[in-house]
């Protein structure tokens, strides 16, 4: 085309960047890589092909990781880690502060690598991918800085495996090992198959950065590889991936005590309310949907539209949509590039092909002859019944609906299994910050979406995951508390005399406390509690699956306690701590006539400073701003899990529960309480004490009976958010084997004893609470 | 084009017949925007979200790129559409002959040769009223229009009846295009019927002269205030509506530009009407010009990327326009002196 023509047509043109020095690269690596462990690329092996999914053309020759490698990865992390820990933050903060500025000035290297790798626009993985993980080596040099006065009381897990996904190879990778590193842990990380190579890239930048030898150790593979991982003598799991897979890893490393966190999928809501900026609200869903071809967990990609304003918006919509570049992902003129491999094509279009309702409306884009490229989607006038507003798609495809009134917006936003991120677009600060923090959601943008900050906790709640990365909650996920855990030791009830001593007074039935009522078990049968001496003491009921079920729903009723003020929390806790001290000798004689000890009266006064604590942390366990480099804030908000099933400990049965309850119960969360199987009768005598401090119906369940039958209905059941468990009874491994049913999050002993008689508040009120980031960029 | 919006287009277009004498140049195929009746529920509806706006703009420039060949003739595009100004208390009939001499001849014909274009010429000259018969003489033989600032340029605030009388001046004297100046006070104190009487009044002094309305968008504080001023404005009958006079200490930028073109889209979308967009002042680069051609190719369509419907004020950018075309015939970088001087 002469200049001449091009004045009239005023076509773009190509622009594409070179991937001469990416392709130079591969080629002095003689195009065939192994792993890399203990500081040096192992030999290539046989394995898979690399392939650019834009042009299917093949990059490298990779390796299949066996078992043999994965073990000599963990090896050489597991002896690189005491030395790496113990030279200290500020000598970490160096490699971190190095790797960071090689990742700078190699940026532009793994920008073309990336995209010809994964097929990701050339924009994209320039101004966005890289930077974003030079950033995070950057910010996190600073916590390794600073890890020594700010976090005093924790320490490395020890050896991290690591298994991250397609979409962002780089990013991801700095998501994981940037704050593993700082904290002085040591790593075994896999690529996801697909894209592997700047992985391969990154560990020549530390070898350039002189980080001691097995620090890093890179293997590669698909699926199998990261199962060996799972199943391999390393102290924590970081997944990123989808739902399906970070369940099985729940189940695999159940009980093992390994460390856990989960990054999965997504199908975030993104609601534009009427008094929207509507253009804005369209440039940004181009980002939410389109960015990276819609292969983002939180891609916002369940669009909900008020009423007033659907027709016009998606006409502006569409007209948006003939505007999308898709082509050469090289191409720096490019909003859509390929899809990362043709089995996520195949994926795609299976699914947008389901929609048997709905309008489907795609970009008028040519698409090239070659390559996996899907074209932007728009699937209008779905019901929430429709699979594919439920179902993942992880592709260029946006799917919505419309809402009414602010509440059923929330309705439609948060009917669903996930609770990655969400996005909502409104002009009024009223509506926006009521909104915000009533999404059930890990992320929240303003006005804005897919903003990512090393400084700002990114993770998800229900089954898009749990454990943050980002920021000091991300922290938490690569430490763990400095303690030397004992053995917990199986507490026994006691049986009964060959002559008991007859029962004196009036019969008194200890009754199950659910809903606010005293409860009858459901299933009809109680046990005998004896004293030490084998007195009956009492009956217990034995509590069964339908008691759980209905406990959780009176806590389900209970929602508006999550609402209430801290203030008015601490009030009601400060009231039963009242309350229970003035029957302090009763409650004192009950446990000392249960275990045969004379530890009550000292059980019962630890018991009232737990509630003290409790109480005086509920309206000061503040949330924070994060310092992202926006003109903005991002809030850190803790809120709470949501209902908590907790099995409460044996050895210490007022204490153990008191200690649990109350932390729970400041931070806004309802509780079910399933009292010390051995000694239950200071938990049936408590309701009293609640029924008497104005304790909302719901907001406190106490139950009795057997731990495993009601752990094990607890772990499973799908409304309840977590369960924790101090039980002398070994259930760690069913409970966290059962809870991947809907991921809640878990709290088990493993068989270890916990310091009832120490006040660690802290550690409850954290596993209490979520956070949640809620991005607000603002200007006048 | 989506059916309803087409249909408008339809619609506007049989409403208001081509008129050949309303056509202000060469380009003038358009029905030029009538007005309406001001609807102050549709204007001030409007939001115009800072922060979403800023970050789209940052965005821009690093996901459109125009290279080699096409960047020469998006440059010679961007040189089509100036406004080749000058606004100086200095001036003279024979400054402002030279510069429409350079109007005429914006680029060495050796270098259009070598690009292989005809003679192009700069959108229009724009200059205060005194110096129009000079320019309307120096620019005899050509389409290129003569644009004349007016209303009490800059901050109009000279009696209103002289404000009227001098667009009538500056018509009677031979401006084919009148840039006039907005009262702000009317913005900022959210006096919109005001606002709209007195765009209203000098769209009826134009004539058939076609009428730039200036918002002096760095004195009228937000966006929402930029947003709502350009709806009551092209309400009125504005033929184009533009940033700055150049006066201001912050003239046209991107977040500005977005929020005029993307309420002219709007008003495009309900009543079929094409709204020009002239961003003025501050734009110097040839990156600087591409990142507005493509902000209106993206934002407003291909349409919006003829002279017609699109101009910088500026003085200072052709010289940087021309280095770049001399750089792409000769792959070395240009000398400012290499370049004729308005």
């Amino acid at each position: 085309m002469t200049i001449k023509e091009i004045f009239e047509t005023m076509d773009y043109g190509p622009a594409p960047e070179s991937a001469a020095d990416a392709f130079a690269w591969l080629v002095d690596q003689g195009s065939r890589f192994g792993h890399f462990i203990n500081g040096a690329y192992t030999a290539p092996g046989t394995g898979f092909e690399s392939r650019n999914p834009a042009t299917g053309e093949v990059l490298a020759e990779l390796t299949q990781a066996t078992q043999d490698d994965v073990d000599a990865a963990v090896t050489s992390a597991r002896k690189a880690q005491p030395g790496w820990a113990a030279m200290g933050g500020s000598s970490r903060a160096m490699y971190l502060y190095a790797i960071a500025r090689l990742l700078q000035k190699h940026s532009r290297l793994f920008a073309v690598l990336e995209t010809l790798d994964n097929g990701k626009p050339i924009r994209e993985s320039r101004d966005i991918d890289i930077p974003l993980a030079q950033r995070h080596f950057y910010h996190h040099a600073g916590h390794a800085q600073l890890m020594a006065d700010e976090m005093p009381d924790r320490e490395a897990h020890g050896v991290c495996g690591q298994i991250i996904p397609w979409n962002f190879p780089l990013l991801m990778l700095a998501w994981k090992v940037a704050p593993a590193l700082a904290m002085g842990n040591t790593v075994v990380l896999k690529p996801a198959e697909y894209t592997s190579l700047t992985a391969l890239l990154f560990a020549d930048i530390c070898r350039q950065a002189g980080l001691p030898k097995g620090v890093v150790n890179i293997v590669t593979g698909d699926g199998a590889v990261g199962e060996m991982i799972v199943n391999a003598k390393v102290d924590k799991i970081a997944f990123t991936g989808s739902t399906e897979v970070g369940k099985r890893i729940r189940t695999a490393t159940a009980g093992t005590g390994k460390a856990l966190t989960l990054e999965l999928g997504g199908k975030s809501p993104y609601i534009v309310f009427d008094d929207a900026d509507l253009d804005s609200a369209i440039e940004g869903l181009v980002d939410a949907i389109w960015f990276n071809q819609g292969q983002v967990c939180c891609a916002g990609s369940r669009l909900l539209v008020q009423e007033s304003i659907s027709e016009t918006f998606h006409l502006k919509l569409r007209n948006r949509m003939k505007t999308l570049r898709l082509g050469d992902p090289l191409d720096k003129c490019i909003d859509v590039g390929a899809v990362v491999d043709p089995v996520q094509h195949a994926q795609i279009s299976k699914l947008v092909a389901s929609a048997p309702d709905g309008t489907v409306h795609q970009a008028a884009v040519d698409l090239p002859a070659a390559g996996c490229f899907f074209p932007p989607t728009l699937i209008e006038g779905l019901s929430p019944a429709d699979p594919l507003m439920q179902e993942e798609i992880f592709g260029p495809v946006l799917v919505s609906t419309t809402f009414r009134t602010p509440a059923e917006a929330l309705e439609l936003a948060n009917n669903t299994r996930y609770g990655l991120a969400a996005t909502l677009w409104t002009e009024n600060i009223n509506l926006a910050l009521d909104v915000a923090p009533k999404l059930v959601a890990g992320v929240v943008w303003v006005n804005g979406t897919n903003m990512f900050d090393a400084a700002a906790p990114f993770g998800g709640k229900r089954e898009s995951g749990f454990g943050r990365e980002g920021g000091v909650e991300g922290l938490m996920a690569y430490t763990k508390p400095k303690t030397s855990p004992k053995p917990l030791a199986p507490v026994a009830a006691f049986d009964a005399a060959d002559s008991p001593a007859a029962p004196t007074g009036i019969d008194r039935t200890a009754k199950m406390y659910i809903g606010g009522k005293q409860a009858r078990p459901d299933s009809g049968y109680v046990k005998a509690v004896y004293s030490a001496k084998g007195d009956l003491l009492g009956q217990v009921g034995l509590g069964s699956r339908k008691d759980v079920r209905n406990a959780v729903e009176a806590a389900a009723g209970a929602k508006a306690w999550s609402a209430t003020t801290g203030h008015l929390r601490a009030q009601i806790l400060y009231y039963l701590a009242e309350n229970l001290a003035a029957r302090a000798s009763e409650f004192a004689n009950r446990i000392d006539s249960m275990t045969g000890k004379k530890t009550g009266a000292a059980e019962v006064e630890a018991s009232l400073q737990r509630l003290f604590s409790a109480a005086a942390w509920a309206d000061k366990y503040d949330g924070l701003a994060h310092g992202v480099p926006i003109r903005g804030v991002a809030l850190g908000m803790k809120e709470p899990v949501g209902t908590i099933g907790i099995l409460c400990a044996d050895d210490a049965p007022l204490l153990g529960l008191i200690s649990a309850m109350a932390p729970a119960l400041a931070m806004g969360n309802r509780v079910i309480l399933a009292a010390s199987e051995a000694f239950p009768l200071a938990a049936t005598d408590l309701y009293q004490v609640l029924d008497t401090s104005d304790v909302p119906a719901g907001v406190v369940n106490i139950l009795t009976g057997s731990h495993k039958d009601l752990g094990d209905t607890m772990a499973k059941h799908l409304n309840l958010d977590a369960v924790w468990s101090f039980s002398s009874s070994d259930l760690s491994e069913a409970i966290e084997t059962a809870s991947a049913g809907n991921l809640k999050r878990t709290w088990v002993n493993y068989g270890t004893a916990f310091d009832w008689s120490r006040d660690q508040s802290r550690q409850f009120l954290q596993a209490a609470t979520d956070i949640k980031t809620i991005w607000i960029p603002y200007g006048a | 084009m989506d059916s309803q919006i087409a249909d408008k287009a339809a619609q506007a277009s049989a409403k208001s017949p081509a008129d050949p004498a309303q056509a202000g140049h060469a380009h003038g195929s358009l029905p030029r925007n009538p007005g309406m009746d001001l609807d102050l529920d549709w204007a001030l509806g409007i939001e115009a979200n800072t922060s979403a706006i800023e970050r789209r703009c940052a965005s821009l420039p690093g996901r459109r790129s125009v290279k080699k060949d096409h960047q020469a003739a998006w440059l010679l595009k961007a040189i089509s559409c100036i406004d080749l100004t000058t606004l100086a208390g200095d001036d003279t009939e024979a400054r402002v002959a030279r510069l429409c001499a350079k109007a005429r001849q914006p680029v060495r014909a050796d270098i259009l040769a070598a690009l292989g274009m005809e003679e192009i010429t700069t959108g229009a000259v724009c200059v205060y009223h005194d110096m129009i018969p000079a320019a309307v003489r120096a620019l005899q033989g050509t389409d290129i229009p003569v644009a004349a600032v007016s209303t009490g340029f800059p901050a109009g605030l000279s009696p209103f009846h002289l404000r009227v009388e001098e667009i009538r001046e500056s018509v009677r004297a031979g401006a084919r295009e009148i840039d006039i100046v907005i009262s702000r006070r009317h913005v900022l104190s959210g006096n919109w019927q005001a606002l709209y009487d007195e765009m209203k009044t000098f769209r009826a002094a134009c004539g058939e002269a076609h009428v730039k309305a200036i918002l002096a968008t760095g004195e009228l504080g937000t966006l929402r205030n930029v947003a709502r001023a350009s709806m009551i404005c092209m309400m009125a009958g504005a033929d184009f509506i533009k940033t700055s006079t150049g006066k201001e200490s912050v003239n046209a930028t991107l977040p500005v530009s977005l929020v005029m073109i993307r309420a002219i889209r709007d008003y495009f979308d309900r009543t079929g009407f094409h709204v020009g967009y002239k961003p003025a002042g501050g734009i110097s680069k040839a990156k600087d010009a591409l990142v507005y051609l493509s902000l209106m190719k993206e934002e407003l369509g291909h349409r919006w990327l003829q002279p017609d419907l699109f101009r910088f004020g500026a003085s200072s950018l052709l010289g940087d326009i021309e280095r770049q075309l001399e750089h792409h015939v000769t792959g070395a970088y240009s000398a400012g002196y290499r370049h004729p001087m308005a």
